[in-house]
């Protein structure tokens, strides 16, 4: 077979693989961009806030905008989008296995394969958590700005992180009431701006706070609630009911490893990024030189990250398919690692930053 | 406007930053049994909550479950759907005629029913 002729393969059609696929298309690559879901865009589409940054990270532009706008360029470029394709197994000499529509199976060849799969929110344990009315923030997100339909009228919001904080106020604007946002930290977590928005409507914020149990029927009906000692223990005698129908977990983000593990990519545990991930070097190349992981599956961070991670992917492996020459790629990486650094300063951008800096020491070391 | 609004109470018509839902062609689908209209390309799982339904599946031990995750990774939602059991509903589009059931436990194959594209 002509190896120059096999395409990328990016698997994950979110803000990194569309950003991936954009720029080995624009080098002229022949590439291949697959979904499992029915339309494109991955969780871009939920995300109706402004995003953060300056203006070259397109700060101040809601997310669904900016899916719009790669959708765009992407259809534009005439990138081949395989969408309800599932890739379901990697083979050495990288095969990669495809089932389209849950029903019709294929392999192809691949150059190179860009993993872009993103991150699984975690679950969070406690008696009830499996009642109709807990989910996720996120699934509450998906429904209220994708799908147009409220799951509940009074909501409890178990984490002040960015997402616990954005999805509240998200819930606001779609008519629910949120009854209060807790958080089993002595401080809350999420971006000032953000909080302070959800504050002013008038939620109500708890700290040192954890939700002991969920009850109802055949739903939820109401939450107890308690405050946590030092070690995080429910503290006898606090305990206190909340009359909601809906409880939202925003307990963080797991990246979803899966095919980075059938590939064979080495992996390490960095708690701060959200678990087990493929590690990377500078240019998101994984331990095995023609995986490249990009976004949230190689550290849970944003959608901005994700797409200059993409972006990085994408013109690394545009030079290593012979589709860039040398000095292109070399000045345009930079370019895109600039940006990328310019992404994680400040308090919450240091910690992301120092965390990514020990995923490429120890793929430099191994 | 006016077909939206058939489909219930829960179903979000109006938003300051989304604007006003557009309108979408209705399909038909049955839960248990009782038609429900759902917006064309929407997956199962909001044409339900749209119409209220509570509990999408029992387990074994009966247990009641709704959704979970929304985007198709935990499984919590699945029902049958055309006589097939297990199938995701938050990332299985409705269509027309389509039959949508309570799952109990993991459900069970039911056999001569027409298969769509939702397995």
């Amino acid at each position: 077979m002509d190896t120059e002729k096999k395409p990328a393969i990016v698997v994950g059609a979110g803000p990194a693989g569309l950003c991936a696929a954009i720029e080995l298309k624009k080098a002229g690559a022949p590439v291949i961009l697959m979904d499992e879901n029915s339309k494109p865009g991955g969780q871009l589409f939920k995300q109706i806030h402004k995003f953060f940054g300056s203006r070259e990270h397109r700060a101040g532009v809601r997310g669904f905008d900016i899916g719009e706008e790669l959708l765009a360029e992407s259809l534009n470029l005439g990138i081949d989008v395989r969408l309800k394709t599932e890739v379901v197994g990697i083979e050495k000499g990288l095969k990669v296995w495809a089932v389209e529509d849950r029903s019709r199976s294929y392999t192809v060849d691949a150059a190179t394969l860009i993993l872009a799969t993103g991150a699984t929110e975690n679950a969070l344990s406690f008696p009830g958590w499996t009642l109709p009315g807990v989910m996720t923030a996120g699934c509450a997100q998906t429904l209220i700005n994708v799908h147009r339909v409220l799951p509940g009228k009074k909501v409890l919001m178990i984490g002040s992180g960015n997402v616990g904080v954005i999805v509240a106020y998200q819930l606001m604007q779609a008519g629910a009431e949120v009854v209060a946002v807790i958080e089993a930290l002595p401080r809350l977590g999420g971006y000032g701006v953000h909080t302070a928005k959800v504050r002013r409507a008038g939620v109500s914020f708890r700290c040192s706070t954890t939700i002991v149990r969920a009850e109802g029927k055949e739903g939820v009906e109401r939450a107890i609630i308690a405050r946590v000692d030092d070690r995080f223990k429910p503290i006898a005698g606090t305990e206190e009911t909340l009359e909601v129908d809906t409880i939202c977990l925003a307990v963080g983000l797991t990246p979803s490893i899966e095919l980075a593990c059938l590939a064979g990519c080495g992996e390490m545990y960095v708690p701060e990024l959200g678990g087990n991930m493929p590690v990377h070097d500078e240019f998101m190349r994984s331990s095995v030189k023609s995986v490249y992981v990009v976004g949230d599956i190689a550290g849970v961070e944003e959608a901005s990250t994700a797409m200059e991670e993409g972006r990085l992917a994408g013109i690394h492996a545009a030079w290593a398919m012979g589709y860039m020459d040398e000095p292109t790629m070399e000045a345009r990486a930079e370019e895109t690692k600039r940006r990328l650094r310019a992404l994680r300063q400040g308090v919450f951008g240091q910690k992301r930053f120092a965390a990514k800096q020990r995923i490429l020491e120890q793929e430099a070391n191994s | 406007m006016t077909e939206n609004r058939a489909l219930g109470g829960a179903r979000i018509e109006h938003h300051a930053i989304l604007g006003d839902l557009e309108a979408a062609g209705l399909v038909r689908i049955f839960f248990e049994g009782r038609p429900l209209e759902a917006r064309e390309g929407e997956p199962i799982m909001s044409a339900l909550v749209a119409a209220g339904v509570k509990v999408f599946r029992y387990t074994k031990k009966g247990s009641p479950r709704r959704m979970f995750c929304g985007i198709g990774r935990c499984t919590d939602c699945v029902m049958m759907v055309d006589g097939i059991p297990g199938v995701r509903t938050c990332v299985t589009e409705v269509r027309d005629g389509m039959k949508v059931e309570r799952q109990r436990g993991v459900g069970s194959w039911k056999t001569g029913t027409e298969t769509g594209d939702g397995h």
